[in-house]
C-alpha cells in the first residue's frame, strides 16, 4: 500500500500540470495512467499536430508540450504507474483508497481525477467470439515478439503499427495481412517493404476484407474474410494481430458514486471538488457552467483545486498564497537558487 | 438550413432541422441524438462519430479527405457509404441528407 497526499489519475497535460501545481505547494502525488507513456490525448491522437492557444507558447505539437510538461515538473521526481487503470475508489478512515488492476493500493486524501474521455483502450474485434481468444490467440499489442514465431499469423488494419508488425513478425512468420482497402497508411520506406516481402512471397495481402468468423474452440483453426460483394475466403490462422487504434472508455470512473452530467463528472466550480469531498475532478473529464475541453482550462482548475487539496492534506497548516518568482520556499522545491 | 434524419440500426429516427456551418455530428450532439459519440469533439481523431450515408448522397457530399478515410479504418464496422460526422459541414444542399449510425462506436 502506497501512501501519499494526492493521488492523480491520469497522466494527460492537466495531470502533469497538476503535479506541478501540488509540488510547488510542497504536496506529494503519484500519477496512474492507462497508457504506457505520460501526455493524454496530445501524446496518443495529435503527438505531431501544432496546438497554437496555449499561453506564450505561440506554436508547440502535442509530444512538445508533453515534453515540456515533463521537464517542469522533473524537481518533484513524481512516480508514475502506467499501464495501470483505475478500477475502484473506497474511502477509508477519513481517507481514500483506491486500487488498480495491477492490485496495486494507493491511499491519500485527495484524489484529482484527470481522467480526459476516459482510459484510451485498444479497439477491440466486434465478433462475439473475439473475448474468448483475447490474450490466448487475440492480441492487441505485443509485449514479447517471441510468442509470435514459427505461426500462422494474420494481422488486421492499415496504419503504422499493422505495417511494422507485419514486417517484423514475418521474419519468423507466415503473415497475411488484411485491410478494408487498397491503400495503407505508413511511410513510403515501410511500404516498399512489404510490398518487396509480398513479390517474395513471404507477406499475403488481402483487401479489401474484413474479418467475417472466427473457428475453433480452445484455439483458432481459421478464419474467414469477407469483401464488400460477399466474397469470401478461408485462412488458416493460429493466431490474430489486430491494430485499430485506441477508444476512450469512461470504464470505472462512471461507478464511483460521483454525480455526473453524462460522460462527464459535474463539480463545484469554486475548487472543482465532486460531490465526495477531497475527490477533484479537472481537465476534459469535469463539467460545469461554461466548461471550454481545452487545456487551458485544465491548468486553471489545477491551480483551484491544489490549494483545496493542501488545506485537506495539511489540516493544521495555514495556506498561504505566493508566487513563484518571489517565494524562497517554492524555488527551493524547484531546486533553484 | 437542412433537414437532417439520423436513423439507428433498430429503424428509430429523428429528423432535425441543422444550421449551416455546424456539422452533422453537432447537430446530432446538440439535441442528444443517440449514437453518436464524438470523443475528440469533432477533430478527426477518434471515429466515433462514425456513420453511414444514404447511398444516393454519397456523391454529393464533398468527398472526405485522406485523414479522414484513414481514421474510418479505425471505426466499428466501416462500409463503402462510412463518413465521419464532425467532417460533414451542413448547407441548405444537403437539406434531406439521411445517416444511419452504426450499432455501436467502439
Ligand atoms: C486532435 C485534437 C486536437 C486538439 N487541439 C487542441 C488545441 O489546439 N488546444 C487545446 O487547448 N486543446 C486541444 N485539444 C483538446 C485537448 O487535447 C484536451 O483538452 C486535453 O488533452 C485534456 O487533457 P486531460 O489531461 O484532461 O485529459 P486527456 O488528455 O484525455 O488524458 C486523460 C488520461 O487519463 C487516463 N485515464 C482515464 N481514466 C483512467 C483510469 N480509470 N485509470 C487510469 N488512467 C485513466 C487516460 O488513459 C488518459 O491518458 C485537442 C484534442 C484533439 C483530439
Ligand atoms: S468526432 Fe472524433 S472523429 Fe469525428
Amino acid at each position: 500500500m502506497i501512501k501519499t497526499d494526492v493521488i492523480i489519475i491520469g497522466a494527460g497535460p492537466v495531470g502533469l500540470f497538476a503535479i506541478h501545481q501540488l509540488g510547488i505547494k510542497g504536496l506529494k502525488a503519484v500519477v496512474i495512467d492507462n497508457l504506457d507513456k505520460p501526455g493524454g490525448q496530445c501524446i496518443e491522437l495529435y503527438p505531431d499536430k501544432p496546438i497554437y492557444d496555449i499561453p506564450a507558447v505561440p506554436e508547440c505539437t502535442g509530444k512538445e508540450l508533453t515534453d515540456r510538461l515533463l521537464e517542469q515538473i522533473k524537481p518533484f521526481k513524481t512516480k508514475f504507474y502506467l499501464n495501470e487503470r483505475v478500477e475502484e475508489v473506497k474511502t477509508k478512515d477519513n481517507s481514500w483508497s483506491i486500487k488498480t488492476n495491477n492490485n496495486n493500493e494507493f491511499i491519500a486524501p485527495n484524489i484529482i481525477i484527470a481522467g480526459g474521455v476516459g482510459s484510451f483502450e485498444p479497439r477491440k474485434l466486434s465478433l462475439k467470439d473475439a473475448d474468448k481468444f483475447e490474450g490466448k490467440s487475440i492480441f492487441y499489442s505485443i509485449k514479447n515478439k517471441d510468442d509470435f514465431k514459427n505461426k500462422n499469423i494474420c494481422i488486421f488494419g492499415g496504419g503504422d503499427s499493422a505495417l511494422d508488425w507485419a514486417l517484423e513478425l514475418s521474419k519468423s512468420s507466415k503473415i497475411t495481412l488484411i485491410h478494408r482497402r487498397k491503400d495503407f497508411r505508413g511511410t513510403q520506406h515501410t511500404l516498399a517493404e512489404i510490398r518487396k516481402l509480398e513479390k517474395q512471397g513471404k507477406i499475403k495481402i488481402k483487401t479489401p476484407f474484413q474479418l467475417d468468423n472466427i473457428e475453433g474452440n480452445e484455439k483458432i483453426q481459421s478464419i474467414t474474410i469477407k469483401d464488400e460483394s460477399g466474397k469470401s475466403e478461408k485462412i488458416k490462422t493460429d493466431i490474430i494481430l489486430s491494430f485499430f487504434g485506441l477508444v476512450m472508455k469512461l470504464g470505472p470512473i462512471a461507478e464511483w458514486g460521483l454525480n455526473m452530467d453524462k460522460k462527464n463528472i459535474s463539480v463545484n466550480p469554486n475548487n472543482f471538488e465532486t460531490n465526495k469531498k477531497g475527490i477533484f475532478a479537472v481537465g476534459d473529464i469535469c463539467t460545469y457552467p461554461g466548461k471550454l475541453k481545452l487545456i487551458l482550462s485544465g491548468f486553471h482548475e489545477v491551480a483551484l483545486a491544489s490549494v483545496e487539496c493542501f488545506k485537506r492534506a495539511r489540516p493544521n497548516e495555514k495556506y498561504k498564497f505566493e508566487f513563484t518568482t518571489s517565494s524562497k520556499t517554492i524555488k527551493d522545491r524547484l531546486g533553484k537558487k | 438550413m437542412a433537414k437532417i434524419t439520423y436513423t439507428d440500426q433498430q429503424g428509430n429516427s429523428k429528423t432535425l432541422d441543422v444550421e449551416n456551418g455546424l456539422s452533422v455530428m453537432e447537430g446530432a450532439i446538440q439535441n442528444d441524438v443517440p449514437g453518436i459519440d464524438a470523443d475528440c469533439g469533432g477533430s478527426m481523431a477518434c471515429a466515433t462519430c462514425h456513420v453511414y450515408v444514404e447511398e444516393k448522397w454519397l456523391d454529393k457530399l464533398p468527398k472526405a479527405e485522406e485523414g479522414e478515410v484513414d481514421m474510418i479504418d479505425m471505426a466499428f464496422e466501416p462500409k463503402k457509404n462510412s463518413r465521419l460526422s464532425c467532417q460533414i459541414i451542413v448547407t441548405d444542399e444537403l437539406d434531406g441528407l439521411k445517416v444511419t449510425t452504426p450499432e455501436k462506436q467502439s
